[in-house]
C-alpha cells in the first residue's frame, strides 16, 4: 500500500473513532460515574487482611500475583529476544577489528564527572534497595526499585567505560541473577502447595503493620522481582553496548 | 466545573491515540515508528488514569493521615499500569533491536523501503 | 475537574504531538524524556504515586537510554557499511 493510500485509510479510521466517541454519551463517560466495586473492596480490606498500607503493591504481588508473574516473564522474554538479536555475527568480527585500528579514540569523561559519578553509585544502590524492600508500605516495589538499581549500573558505565563495567558486572553473574529472580517468584508461589493451599497464597506470618516484615510473602516477591528487573535492564545495556565498543576498538 | 470538562480526559486519550497512529502511518524512520508506539501506549495510560480517578479522594496509600479503610482512588487500575510501564520499555527495546537488525540486512531504516518478506 | 488537571492533560496532548512530529533522530530521546516527565506529572496530579514513580524511572531514564543506544548503533553501522562499500568499489576498479 503506497503511503498516500495509507494516509487516506488512516483518516477514514480516525473519523470513525471520533464519530463513535461522539455517539457514546453520558452518563457512561461522566467522571464520577465509575463505581468499581472490586476496587472499593480492596481499599477497605487491604489493611485488615494483609497488614500492609500500600494497596497497589498488595494488588500487584498478592491479590493479582499471577498476572504479575505473566508480566515479569514478558520482560524476561523481551530481554532474551534482544540479546539474541544483537549477538554479533561471527564473520564480521575479524573485519571490524581490522578497521578499528585507525579510529581516533573518543574523549572520555572529565575527572569531575567521574568523581561525581563514583560518589553517586552508593546512594543510588541504597535508594534502589530501599524502594524494593519498602514496596508494601509506601509507593515502590520490585519493578521501580529494580530499574533504579539498573541505573546505578548505567552510571558506572558512563563514568568508567565499558572495560570496568564488564569486569565489575560479569555477564554470567547477571544472567544467573535474572533467572534466579524469575524462578524465585514461581518457587515462592509453589511454597503454598506444601500447606495444601492454592498457588501464590500468602502463607508466611503477616507481621506487624508499618514494618518491613508486614505482608508475608509480599516482601519476598518484591525482592525477587527487583532482582529480575534490575538484571534484565543490565543485560539490555550489555546487548546494546557490546557491539558499539568492538567497532570503536576499545576491546 | 462545567459538565463538558469531565470529557477532557477522554478527549486527551483519543487525541494521543490518533496522533500516535498518525505517526506510525506516516513514519519514515523505524525508530520514529517505535516512539509513535510509545505515544499510543501513553493514550492507554491516560485512559486508565481517568477511569480510576474519583475527584477529591486521596491516593490508595494508607499512611500519614489516610486512615485504612477510607475511600480512595482505584488501586487495581494503578497496579495494571505500574507493571505495564516497565514491561513496555523492554518490549520497545526489543523493537529497537529488530530495527538494528533490519538496518544491517537491508541498509535502510525507511519502513517504506523495507520489503524483506519474500514468499 | 480543576484547572490543574485540565492543564496537565492539555500539556500531555501537546507533548505527544511534539514527540510524533520530531523527525530528527538526535533530538528524539530528549523529547521522549520530557514527555515521560509530563506523563509522570499527570499521574501525580491524578493521585497515582506508584505509577508516577515507575514512569519517572522508566520513561525518563530507561526508555530514552535504549533509544539513544539504538540510534548510536545505527550510526556506527551506517559508517561501517559505507566503508565496506568504498572498499568494494576500490577492489573492483
Amino acid at each position: 500500500m503506497t503511503p498516500k493510500w495509507r494516509l487516506i485509510v488512516f483518516f477514514i479510521g480516525a473519523a470513525g473513532i471520533v464519530c463513535l466517541f461522539a455517539l457514546v454519551r453520558a452518563p457512561v463517560l461522566r467522571l464520577n460515574e465509575f463505581r468499581n466495586r472490586y476496587a472499593q473492596q480492596i481499599n477497605t480490606r487491604t489493611f485488615a487482611e494483609r497488614n500492609v498500607t500500600d494497596a497497589v503493591s498488595a494488588v500487584n504481588f498478592d491479590y493479582r500475583g499471577f498476572d504479575t508473574i505473566g508480566e515479569e516473564f514478558i520482560l524476561f522474554v523481551s530481554v532474551l529476544g534482544s540479546l539474541v538479536l544483537l549477538r554479533m555475527a561471527e564473520e564480521r568480527k575479524d573485519e571490524i577489528l581490522l578497521d578499528a585500528l585507525d579510529r581516533k579514540r573518543d574523549v572520555g569523561p572529565s575527572d569531575a564527572t567521574r568523581l561525581w559519578i563514583l560518589a553517586m553509585i552508593a546512594p543510588k544502590l541504597v535508594f534502589g534497595v530501599y524502594i524494593v524492600t519498602h514496596g508494601q508500605l509506601t509507593p515502590g516495589g520490585g519493578f521501580q526499585g529494580g530499574v533504579i538499581l539498573a541505573t546505578a549500573a548505567l552510571i558506572l558505565y558512563l563514568g568508567e567505560g565499558f572495560a570496568v563495567f564488564r569486569d565489575v558486572l560479569s555477564h554470567t553473574a547477571i544472567e544467573v541473577g535474572e533467572a534466579a529472580g524469575a524462578g524465585a517468584f514461581v518457587l515462592i508461589g509453589m511454597l503454598a502447595w506444601f500447606w495444601r493451599k492454592p498457588f501464590l497464597t500468602n502463607i508466611l506470618p503477616l507481621g506487624k503493620s508499618h514494618e518491613l516484615t508486614s505482608g508475608g510473602t509480599m516482601a519476598l516477591i518484591s525482592i525477587a522481582t527487583g532482582l529480575e528487573v534490575a538484571a534484565g535492564f543490565i543485560l539490555l545495556l550489555y546487548a546494546f553496548l557490546q557491539e558499539n565498543l568492538t567497532i570503536e576498538g576499545e576491546e | 466545573m462545567g459538565h463538558a470538562f469531565s470529557y477532557a480526559g477522554y478527549v486527551t486519550a483519543i487525541w494521543l491515540f490518533l496522533i500516535g497512529l498518525y505517526g506510525v502511518v506516516t513514519s519514515r524512520h523505524l525508530v520514529h515508528l517505535c516512539l509513535s508506539l510509545t505515544v499510543l501506549q501513553a493514550s492507554t495510560y491516560v485512559l486508565f488514569t481517568i477511569i480510576g480517578f474519583r475527584p477529591g479522594l486521596p491516593a490508595p496509600i494508607f499512611t500519614d493521615g489516610v486512615t485504612p479503610g477510607s475511600p480512595a482512588v482505584d488501586p487495581v487500575v494503578q497496579a495494571l499500569m505500574l507493571t505495564d510501564i516497565v514491561v513496555e520499555a523492554t518490549v520497545v527495546a526489543l523493537l529497537l533491536a529488530i530495527t538494528v537488525r533490519i538496518h544491517r540486512r537491508s541498509g535502510t531504516t525507511d519502513p517504506n523501503q523495507v520489503d524483506m518478506m519474500r514468499g | 475537574m480543576t484547572f490543574l488537571q485540565i492543564g496537565v492533560l492539555v500539556l500531555v496532548a501537546v507533548g505527544g504531538t511534539i514527540l510524533v512530529f520530531t523527525r530528527d533522530a538526535g533530538a528524539q530521546p530528549i523529547v521522549l524524556s520530557l514527555f515521560g516527565l509530563i506523563l509522570a506529572l499527570m499521574f501525580m496530579i491524578f493521585q497515582a504515586p506508584d505509577v508516577a514513580l515507575s514512569q519517572i524511572v522508566v520513561g525518563a531514564v530507561g526508555l530514552p537510554l535504549m533509544v539513544l543506544l539504538a540510534i548510536a548503533k545505527l550510526r556506527r553501522d551506517e559508517q561501517f557499511l559505507k566503508r565496506e562499500k568504498d572498499r568494494e568499489r576500490k577492489a573492483q576498479s
